[in-house]
């Protein structure tokens, strides 16, 4: 078994120095990802503005591959158009649990494909993608950092 | 055996006992440290098994064909077995259950729902399994009942001070873990019983870890209640104990009804079978039964004396490779006289899940996660550990790959 493909130096890298790990001060989508089997979570704020992923940010905590990716998300994401961002989490969820090898515009991504050898570990990396979906399906509502909102 | 043998050949033959442990995973052969969520099995119970299955596999206690008695006579014998395996005073306190969780199940509905009324405590841990948390709460929620929790110490053992102070005429149930599944701790289940009884409370004690750990007598322990999973012990999966005093099961409401645990049906009324057929509705896991009857056959022959020999030397092993470790944090095993060879631990900067994915590329199989003890990975502020758990069929150079494969994860993400 090679774990090298598993945990590439750019996925150890994310996971160790996640990229946009705050909580944004302004944003009009969230939520929590959970996964209650391994306890991974990931949280997602994003500020969109006219179909652009103007800001996007996580919080959470669990293995290497759930932070890595969901660090690896926000990256892709900001500025990116919301439709783009939807189709490769949609391809990349596919790429990962059926046989689809359309891997176009992944970027970082690439790095993330070994887990397709790990079946136990497919759900960690698509954690962040599930919650994005969700997120951009809660209320479009500007939070602010205001707590008395 | 242990007199006569030397140990490296009595764990040679233990280990030839349990056919999968032939096997190779990774290219490396298999190194199953995960005994605690369920141990593997030797080839006599998987053998008793098939012979059922092939020679007189039959519904029991209802068919007067010759396969029907053989089946019936196989499962009493497997019930009376597994009564003096725990020392009960009678055969009928023994109640075939799916596991632990359903023995728990069955106490709370048909105990808990009848006894507990507005206002009563019931005392729990923080080291319990859900299992011995959630049935609890929904009997607690039903009646107005209370939940008291007594804390786990940071060396992995109970509060036993605070658990006192929690004891009162309103408590009407202690339930508690005997051997952590997690920390491998060993609690004074004895002594816990009889301060509850001081207060007229009923025990109940989860055995789930104990079947294959240590000698069991649940007279001297006297609870009220005792359960055990079958495979945990060498059993197969789908089969457990609930043992209860006999009057207690007498006066109990049946936990679940239908053919086999009746005297007389018609549509006014329903008179119930006597114990333990009470408490065993439709057709029971006959080949389960009588594959722990089995397990504990191997056990016996085995012999405590051996088994405790081989657990304390790996556990001694273990705990001393482990913490010697830079880079890691062992939970609880302060106390290393009440202790089963169970380690819970987190490795510096990796996580739990990446930990038992780089060990299992070695062969080597680990828990990772919270191990059904969500509220004492809160205590140890931890949302999960690795665990590595021993059986008898584990050597010393077992932890030896262990220790290396930890040195690996420490290496890859340093």
């Amino acid at each position: 078994m090679d774990l090298g493909e598993l945990y590439q130096e750019i996925i150890i890298d994310h996971s160790k120095n996640p990229r946009n790990h705050v909580v944004l001060e302004n944003y009009t989508h969230e939520a929590e990802g959970y996964n209650p089997l391994c306890g991974d979570k990931v949280h997602l704020y994003i500020n969109m503005d006219n179909g652009i992923v103007e800001k996007i940010s996580f919080q959470g905590c669990g293995c290497a591959i759930s932070q890595a990716s969901a660090s690896i998300l926000t990256q892709m994401a900001s500025g990116k158009k919301l439709e783009t961002i939807v189709d490769i989490g949609e391809r990349f969820r596919d790429v990962l649990t059926n046989n689809s090898s359309n891997t176009d515009d992944f970027e970082s991504l690439d790095a993330l494909l070994g887990v397709k050898n790990y079946p136990m570990r497919i759900k960690c990396a698509t954690l962040a993608w599930h919650t994005f979906t969700e997120a951009i399906g809660s209320c479009n509502k500007l939070h602010t950092g205001d707590k008395n909102e | 055996m242990s007199k006569v043998m030397s140990s490296l050949a009595v764990n040679t033959k233990i280990q030839s006992d349990f056919p999968v442990l032939s096997r190779e995973v990774n290219g490396s052969k298999l190194v199953y440290l995960d005994s605690a969520a369920t141990t593997q099995k030797p080839q006599c119970v998987i053998d008793a098994i098939t012979h059922f299955y092939t020679n007189y596999n039959s519904n029991i206690h209802r068919s007067a064909h010759t396969l029907g008695a053989e089946a019936s006579i196989a499962y009493d014998s497997a019930r009376a077995k597994l009564a003096k395996f725990i020392n009960a005073k009678h055969t009928s306190e023994v109640i075939f259950t799916k596991g632990c969780t359903e023995a728990i199940n069955l106490v709370a509905y048909s105990w808990g729902r009848k006894h507990l009324k507005n206002g009563d405590e019931i005392i729990l841990s923080e080291m319990e399994h859900h299992a011995n948390i959630v049935p609890w709460q929904v009997v607690a929620k039903e009646t107005g009942a209370i939940i008291k929790v007594v804390p786990v110490t940071v060396d992995g053992i109970l509060d036993l001070r605070y658990y006192k102070d929690l004891l009162s005429e309103k408590t009407k149930l202690v339930s508690l873990i005997h051997v952590s599944n997690t920390l491998g701790t060993i609690n004074p289940v004895k002594e816990i019983a009889r301060l509850a009884k001081n207060y007229g409370a009923k025990v109940l004690i989860d055995g789930a870890q104990c079947g294959a750990a240590m000698p069991i007598d649940v007279q001297d322990i006297d609870a009220d209640f005792y359960t055990l999973s079958g495979h945990k012990m060498y059993g197969p999966t789908g089969i457990g104990v609930l043992h209860a005093k006999k009057n207690l099961l007498e006066e109990m409401d049946p936990y679940q009804t239908g053919g086999g645990m009746i005297k007389l049906v018609d549509f006014n009324e329903t008179s119930y079978a006597d114990i333990p057929n009470k408490f065993e509705a439709g057709t029971p896991h006959i080949s389960g039964a009588i594959g722990l009857g089995k397990a504990v056959d191997y056990i016996q022959e085995l012999g405590w004396e051996t088994i405790l020999e081989i657990k304390q030397s790996l556990y001694q092993y273990g705990v001393n490779r482990l913490k010697n470790i830079d880079g890691i944090k062992l939970f609880g095993h302060k106390d290393e006289d009440t202790s089963v060879p169970v380690f819970s631990f987190a490795v510096d900067g990796v996580h739990p899940h990446d930990v038992a994915t780089i060990l299992d590329s070695m062969g080597i199989a680990v828990r990772a996660g919270h191990h059904c003890c969500q509220p004492l990975m809160r205590n140890f502020g931890v949302p999960a550990t690795a665990r590595a758990s021993f059986s008898i069929y584990n050597t010393k150079e077992d932890v030896d790959v262990l220790v290396e494969g930890i040195k690996k994860c420490l290496e890859m993400f340093s």
